[in-house]
């Protein structure tokens, strides 16, 4: 059984997937049994791997089909892979259990085919983390990406056109990626990618005019995927009109997720070398992630609507993680890796918050913030968590990465990004600081006006009761544990997973 | 000038590729229809597949299942056998590319449910108010 582990944690949510599509006449709950079920079982199979891969030291390789590489599909799970693919099911498996009230709030109608697509995402995105295969992973990024545009969607009204949108973002970014596999194809003859880094390592390769625009189309495909500053602007309002439980699940993962299929491209298909020597764009996109981080910030300040503060949050996180990677050293490297662990984490727990109290009060703009910790104490702490890692107070998680990114930043002589990183942090202070003014001393009168009560006293007596049901705030509790759980075991996190899938020669 | 040209006719299938390639780019960014916007992506994706197929093409050579020569040796000449990868993987681009347009042409209906229209700067008007 544990040698199937890295297959089964794909396939368990796949086959979820259809029994789902199917289980309508048994009701929602047995929809969600099942679902959570499926994701704890992938879960089960991540935490194996993960371990069988620590204790091992090296890679997992699964093959599929028993067909052998490079002709047949390999499944590679190494440290950096194994780490992003527990952080993937946990995230999944925590807003699955949040989901009970809210995705049948907002799906009234027909919640197995929700909870199927939602089930489909979690495979595509396992699929794409696992896999060793370029076109493998092509298909998984279109199962995944799919299966999001019909989860977004169910956010109704303006949802539509905010998801055709991304749609047909979505589609370039996937064609773009397609393209540039298809000149590397021409070139090496090869599709697996520990295959094609032995044989794009040869120095008749080095200055091959077909490797850079494959690589350049690759890479151009992955930073749309992935919302990196001028081709964010898809995001926000896709994320932020989705249904509560679609942007817990989305917002944390996606573009996570794209980030680490860029490190892979770049550090396991190419090289270092290649990479840092040959494409040399260093410069230039560092300064695209700085002008991500400190706009992304600066937007996210202006913003009323929550969620949409908090999607803008994700474009900024996004340069973060790109000026990490591309900063060519060791601090950056593991910066990078460590923060798409974190901040997988981070938003989720902000996102969760967020969707507890907008499903309390009813209410999307920062006005439902007024008075939070008096009516939604548990809730409010949380939050203050979430946010204390995102402006990057220690212990908590938000702080590591943000230490490690800095400290690369300063080695590798890139000021335009440390100042970028610096700025960015205190905007999100400015603006959790207002958010958190409002949640402390905000009037409770407003929001009693909100909920229509004519009792100014009885309803004040109502409103302490009113915090989120317990299937939304274990969820929240659990991930607000962990942000500082990751925080306190920083150290673990990058001895025995970063520094092993460390890159040669970096 | 003859290189030029010999440039040109050497390689057509790739400048197929590529004109088909940034029609479809084109329809899509800069169309304000959105059904002309979702044709643009099938042109755009198209391009890509043809562009797969095309370097799949081998002249003279035959499907690749092992051939036997009159004395039943089997023929091991790799030239004379096509490449089978690229349309393989183009078949299961294919199937990609209509679950993209299903859900496509589906929020397209809805859209036009929702706001009346599918040109999009009403859409953006319709959003506004």
């Amino acid at each position: 059984m544990i040698d199937h582990a890295p297959v089964l944690m794909i396939v368990l949510p796949v086959f979820a997937s259809l029994v789902l599509t199917l289980a309508g006449p048994l009701g929602h709950r047995a929809a969600y049994g099942l679902l959570i079920l499926s994701i704890a079982g992938s879960l089960a199979a991540a935490l194996a791997t993960l371990v069988q891969v620590v204790e091992a030291g090296r890679p997992v390789h699964y093959h599929m089909g028993d067909w052998m590489p490079p002709m047949g599909i390999e499944l590679v799970i190494d440290h950096l892979s194994a780490g992003i693919l527990v952080m993937i099911s946990g995230c999944a498996l925590l807003t699955a259990i949040y989901s009970m009230h809210t995705a049948r709030q907002d799906n009234p109608d027909r919640l197995h085919h929700y909870y199927a697509l939602f089930a489909l995402l979690v495979a595509g995105l396992m699929g794409m983390t696992a896999t060793g295969d370029v076109f493998n992973l092509y298909v998984l990024l279109e199962i995944s990406a799919i299966s999001s545009y019909g989860l977004l969607a169910r956010g109704r009204g303006k949802a539509y056109y905010a998801t055709f949108r991304y749609l047909m973002m979505g589609t370039i970014g996937a064609s773009f990626y397609l393209l540039g596999v298809g000149y590397i194809y021409i070139m090496t003859g090869s599709l697996n990618m520990a295959d094609l880094s032995d044989i794009l390592s040869r120095p008749e390769f080095k200055d091959s005019v077909s490797v850079r625009i494959g690589f350049t189309l690759i890479i151009l495909g992955i930073w749309t995927k992935m919302a990196l500053f001028p081709m964010h602007a898809w995001m926000p309002n896709a994320y932020s009109r989705a249904g509560t439980t679609t942007a817990c699940l989305i917002a944390p993962l996606m573009t996570k997720v794209s980030v680490y299929v860029m490190l892979r491209i770049m550090f396991t298909v190419f090289s270092v070398d290649y990479i840092f020597q040959q494409i040399a764009w260093s410069r230039l996109v560092i300064y695209l992630a700085s002008a991500a981080a400190v706009l992304g910030m600066i937007t996210a300040l202006s913003q009323r609507d929550l969620r949409k503060m908090l999607t803008y949050i994700i474009v900024a996180e996004i340069g973060y993680l790109t000026g990490g990677a591309w900063l060519a050293n060791t601090a950056g490297y593991t910066g990078a890796v460590y923060h798409i662990l974190a901040d997988g984490l981070m938003t989720l727990c902000l996102f969760m918050a967020v969707g507890a109290i907008i499903y309390r009060t009813g209410v999307s703009t920062s006005v439902a913030m007024e008075g939070i910790f008096q009516r939604m104490p548990v809730t409010a702490g949380v939050f203050l968590i979430a946010a204390a890692s995102v402006v990057g107070i220690p212990p908590f998680c938000g702080f590591f990465s943000k230490w490690y990114l800095l400290q690369g930043g300063v080695e590798a002589g890139e000021w335009v990004f440390v100042a970028a990183l610096i700025i960015a942090g205190l905007v999100a202070a400015v603006m959790f600081f207002r958010l958190l003014e409002m949640a402390f001393f905000g009037r409770l009168d407003d929001a009693v006006m909100e909920n229509g009560s004519q009792n100014a006293h009885a309803a004040a007596l109502n409103i302490r009761m009113d915090e989120a049901p317990l299937t939304m705030l274990l969820p929240l509790v659990i991930t607000g544990a962990a942000l500082f759980g990751l925080g306190i075991y920083t150290n673990e996190v990058v001895q025995y997973l970063i520094r092993w899938s460390l890159p040669a020669g970096m | 000038m003859d290189d030029l040209f010999y440039f040109i006719i050497s390689k057509y299938n790739y400048w197929a590729a590529i004109v088909l390639f940034f029609i479809g780019l084109y329809g899509m960014i800069v169309r304000n229809n959105l059904m002309k916007k979702i044709i643009g992506m099938v042109i755009f994706q198209t391009a890509i597949l043809l562009f797969f197929v095309s370097i799949g093409v081998k002249r003279g050579a035959t499907v690749p299942i092992l051939k036997f020569s009159p004395d039943k040796q089997p023929l091991l000449d790799a030239t004379a056998y096509a490449n089978p990868l690229p349309h393989v993987l183009i078949l299961t681009a294919i199937v990609v590319g209509v679950a993209v347009l299903g859900v496509a042409l589906a929020l397209l209906q809805k859209i036009q449910r929702v706001h009346g229209t599918i040109e999009e700067d009403e859409i953006l008007e319709d959003m506004r108010k």
